[in-house]
């Protein structure tokens, strides 16, 4: 079957298999900046942004993106390219395998609240585990992206 | 210093978030077979029969591989250096599983769907045997785990496989016996630690092709390349000089990517089929079937004088490697030789004891590496044996703890796995870490307790930790500096970044050496065809032993480049003045820029290319230590503690990377966290691992983690490159006993089970006692 949606501001017609997670599909079309961390929708490495919100693609149902806006980090390089300056003056990238996803969420809370505390921080990016950092550099530098002016 | 302990961003972070492809499977062929494993339901069985005729006929499948098709070769997926100290008591395919989870057959197909129904249409008989689930029970148990042969040990490690016995191992300093009945006051308690999960975010992958040369490529998420690529040779019996292993970026390893896991079957599958072939492991498979932490048994025993002067320690451990004796010895025998220093001034210690074997998963390698273990039980009863003496544990520690210029007599007797090597602290701000860290936690103002409010109660509680810095005498690792046309260079290094930022630390160091700035310094790692050797990330290794081999290049490459500019100047290279841009012959006023002398080499006069390689092998393992400071408030009505607060104060040297240290603290301190209070760890009664995904086994979240201070003391490790010590591991090892003294010091009560659960608090407080 095949769906059409637009990914990164292109459209785009895909040929998806039935029960296809839309993780596999986006990995199958080399859009490998969505990682692969877990089958539980725990972890958040495969976020990516449905019309704007941070959903799993894990879990996401490749049929039910038709007709939807999807956003991976390659579609917002500029603001990544900003998270990650912060990220790297506060030592906040170690392993980088959640930090695709990392970016994608931040640059989401910045649209919907970018005065976000640190408790609000914390509630918004509760799903993106992180192994090696320990967080709080993250947060260091989250609030230092989300203070930015541009 | 120009460009080391200077902050500096990590040389790859960007590109890493900026979503370009690095990891494993990000670099997989097209088309690659699918690499799908048949594992073993029970605890332990004997295949009496496998027919994968009906997997082998299904459409799209390309090869099934069980026991029958691997010769008899034992090893071990360790990851060490060679002769390792683990057992080869593993084949590729063997007619015994040996916990559930286990390998037992093998298959590759176009897609991950045709190999998963292939997995389902292998028929497998199994004799099912009696399993050994509990560890305590497992020594000289009728049921002997590994019974076959051909396993043996590749020297003395006490291995008695008839009595499931992986290891084991004594050693005396002084006469423990006379020690402790001199001693005036004897405390000893029973420690148990959990199977912990390493939860690297980044499951375990591999892929392998054959290409033009006819060689076997393999990119693997792998902490140890070369390992990787002799022990794939020995077992698979594949030409050494055909095989070339590459890491890419690897998402996090922790020690649970020491090992080989996958890389044999994607190896087997594109060496008989000729095609490239792709194994990613599901989160279920990493709980259930790579590695864990040794779960233990810690008797800890201490005698001391009523004044405070400890005499004497005595340890004994059982430690349970699971169903494979990968790190049996070694584990074991950090717990003792990275923890007993500590306390160097008593008569007499002894540290023996067993590793098991038993039908559960495999334990390995995990940062903190026994180390963790041990300090929680001895950190533990130094606080309980402070509460006898009616002594401040910090006045106590004060008083025994290691100093600099201090020595131990452990350094020279243990190792890993083998005799040790007797060392001075040439380095050791121990007393400023717990003097700072108690200034930062605001020890004075709450110790012991504090009541915050009805139910609840504020405390702290402390622990001091060391670590090593690589093996001694052991490993070796090397660095080539290469000199390009425009005056850059790059580094090429066998050391293994996994995500800890050596890549960025060794090219600090290289670009510190040759006196010019991190741009200039292109690094590459782990390559096994075009990067020189290193052992791989593992033993708190990388900036210590890595790095001086880096320094090393550094400096002969500016020798050489000194000489050559003298060439240019007709002078001697001793009246040449460098300053890492521009060559100078003050007398003759002449000049050369190092652009222009590049040039020169690569066009024009004398044409040559400049690169060196160097190696390092460390004659001594100097420890980082450090003091953690937890505060807590525990729910009096549920048991439940918040960490509030945890201050880590580090001497690892000159921290070359303040950040990028600070963060492999803070990682570890989290990681420790986790250990202690959530990570618990389920089997059920048939040996089946219950927490095996996200859900279940549950890591520390953001919402977990309130506040971390980490500092740095002013410390200059002569030995170390530009002063520097490791840090990766350091970090893991006092949050267990620094909570739960803090836990004992909120109510009064003593946990002696990882992890600390609000019901285990809320036990032990009704009880009064330990829990």
């Amino acid at each position: 079957m095949k769906i059409n949606f637009v990914l990164n501001g292109l459209p785009k017609t895909w040929v998806i298999a039935p029960g296809e997670m839309f993780l596999d599909t986006l990995r199958n079309h080399h859009i490998t900046s969505v990682k692969r961390g877990c089958d539980s929708t725990s972890c958040g490495v495969c976020t990516i942004l449905l019309d704007g919100k941070p959903v799993p693609s894990c879990a996401l149902l490749s049929i039910r993106v038709d007709g939807h806006v999807i956003t991976t980090v390659e579609g917002i390089a500029s603001e990544v390219e900003k998270i990650a300056n912060h990220f790297g003056e506060e030592g906040a990238d170690q392993c980088g395998f959640c930090n695709p996803s990392m970016a994608l969420t931040v640059y989401a809370l910045k649209m919907e609240n970018k005065h976000a505390t640190d408790e609000e921080i914390k509630a918004y990016l509760m799903g993106n585990l992180c192994r090696c950092t320990g967080y709080i550099a993250q947060h260091k530098a989250i609030h230092k992206y989300l203070g930015d002016e541009s | 210093m120009k460009v080391v302990n200077k902050l500096h961003p990590s040389v790859d972070g960007k590109g890493i978030m900026m979503g370009r492809p690095a990891y494993t499977d990000d670099l997989t062929e097209a088309n690659s077979l699918i690499v799908k494993v048949l594992r073993s339901p029970h605890a332990f069985a004997k295949i009496i029969k496998i027919d994968t005729s009906r997997a082998k006929a299904l459409e799209g499948v390309e090869i099934v591989l069980t026991h029958h098709d691997f010769k008899r070769i034992p090893f071990t997926r360790a990851g060490q250096g060679y002769p390792e100290p683990s057992p080869h008591d593993k084949f590729v395919l063997d007619e015994y599983v040996r916990y559930v989870g286990d390998e037992v057959a093998c298959v590759a197909a176009v897609d991950e769907k045709t190999a998963l129904r292939a997995l389902e249409m292998i028929d497998v008989t199994y004799e099912v045997l009696t399993p050994v689930l509990d560890f305590e029970k497992a020594k000289g148990n009728p049921s002997i785990i590994h019974p076959e042969p051909e396993i043996h040990e590749m020297f003395p490690i006490g291995f008695d496989p008839k009595n499931n016995v992986a290891a084991s191992y004594e050693m005396n300093v002084g006469t423990i016996q006379e020690a402790m009945d001199k001693a005036e006051v004897v405390v000893e308690e029973v420690f148990y630690t959990q199977a912990c999960a390493h939860a690297m975010m980044e499951p375990h992958t591999v892929n392998a092709r054959i290409d033009v040369m006819n060689r076997l490529v393999l990119y693997s998420a792998t902490q140890t390349p070369f390992h990787v690529r002799r022990i794939l040779s020995q077992t698979l019996e594949f030409p050494l000089s055909r095989i070339r292993v590459i890491k890419p970026r690897v998402g996090g390893g922790f020690g649970g990517k020491q090992a080989l896991h996958g890389e044999m079957f994607v190896s087997a599958v594109t060496i008989k089929t000729g095609k490239p072939s792709k194994m990613v492991f599901t989160r279920n498979e990493v709980f259930e079937s790579t590695y864990t932490r040794h779960p233990m048994r810690i008797t800890m025993k201490l005698g001391s004088m009523k004044d405070g002067t400890l005499k004497a320690i005595d340890c004994h451990i059982l430690s349970d490697t699971g169903a494979y004796g990968e790190h049996a010895l070694t584990v074991f025998m950090v717990a003792g030789s990275k923890v007993l220093p500590l306390y160097n001034k008593v008569d007499a210690v002894r540290f023996h004891g067993h590793v098991v074997y038993t039908n559960h998963v495999s334990a390995g390698a995990f940062r903190g590496y026994g180390a963790i273990q041990g300090n929680y039980a001895l950190e533990s009863t130094v606080d309980i044996l402070c509460g006898k003496l009616g002594m401040d544990p910090i006045i106590f520690r004060e008083k025994n703890m290691m100093k600099e210029n201090e020595t131990s007599p452990i350094f020279e007797i243990m190792g890993e796995g083998t005799a040790g090597t007797a060392m001075n602290m040439d380095s050791c701000k121990l007393e400023f870490c717990v003097k700072r860290g108690m200034e930062l936690i605001g020890w004075k103002e709450t110790y012991p307790r504090k009541q915050v409010s009805e139910h609840k109660v504020k405390a702290v509680g402390m622990a001091i930790a060391m670590q090593g810095s690589g093996i001694p005498y052991i490993d070796m690792g090397a660095a080539t500096i290469k000199l390009n046309d425009d005056g850059f260079y790059n580094l090429l290094v066998g050391a293994t970044e996994i995500g800890q930022g050596s890549d960025t630390v060794l090219a600090q160091i290289a670009a510190e050496g040759l006196e010019t700035t991190l741009d200039k310094v292109i690094v590459y790692s782990s390559d096994s065809d075009l990067t020189p050797f290193d052992p791989g990330a593992y033993a708190s290794s990388t900036t210590y032993v890595s790095g001086n081999a880096v320094l090393k290049a550094a400096n002969e490459m500016k020798r050489q480049l000194i000489q050559e500019a003298s060439h240019v100047f007709e002078c001697t290279p001793e009246e040449v003045e460098y300053d890492g841009e521009t060559f100078l012959h003050p007398e003759k006023n002449q000049k050369i820029t190092l652009k222009q002398l590049s040039n020169r080499l690569y066009y024009n006069h004398g044409q040559k290319q400049l690169m060196v390689t160097e190696s390092y092998v460390g004659t001594k393992s100097p420890p980082p230590f450090m003091a953690g400071f937890a505060e807590i408030e525990v729910d009096l009505e549920t048991g439940e503690v918040d960490l509030t607060h945890y201050v880590s104060v580090v001497d690892c040297g000159v921290p070359l990377n303040p950040k990028l240290a600070q963060g492999q603290v803070e990682g570890g301190i989290v990681q420790g966290v986790g250990m202690t209070l959530y990570e618990g760890v389920h089997y059920s009664t048939k040996g089946v691992l219950a927490t095996n995904d996200f859900l279940t086994y549950t890591i520390p979240t953001r919402d977990e983690i309130k506040r971390l201070t980490t500092e740095f003391a002013e410390s200059y490790e002569a030995s170390g490159p530009f002063g520097a010590k490791s840090v990766g591991e350091i970090g893991i090892d006092t949050p267990p006993a620094a909570i739960s003294n803090a836990i004992y010091n909120a109510v009064g009560a003593r946990i002696t089970k990882l992890p600390i659960t609000p019901e285990a608090i809320l036990r032990a407080i009704r009880t009064g006692g330990t829990s």
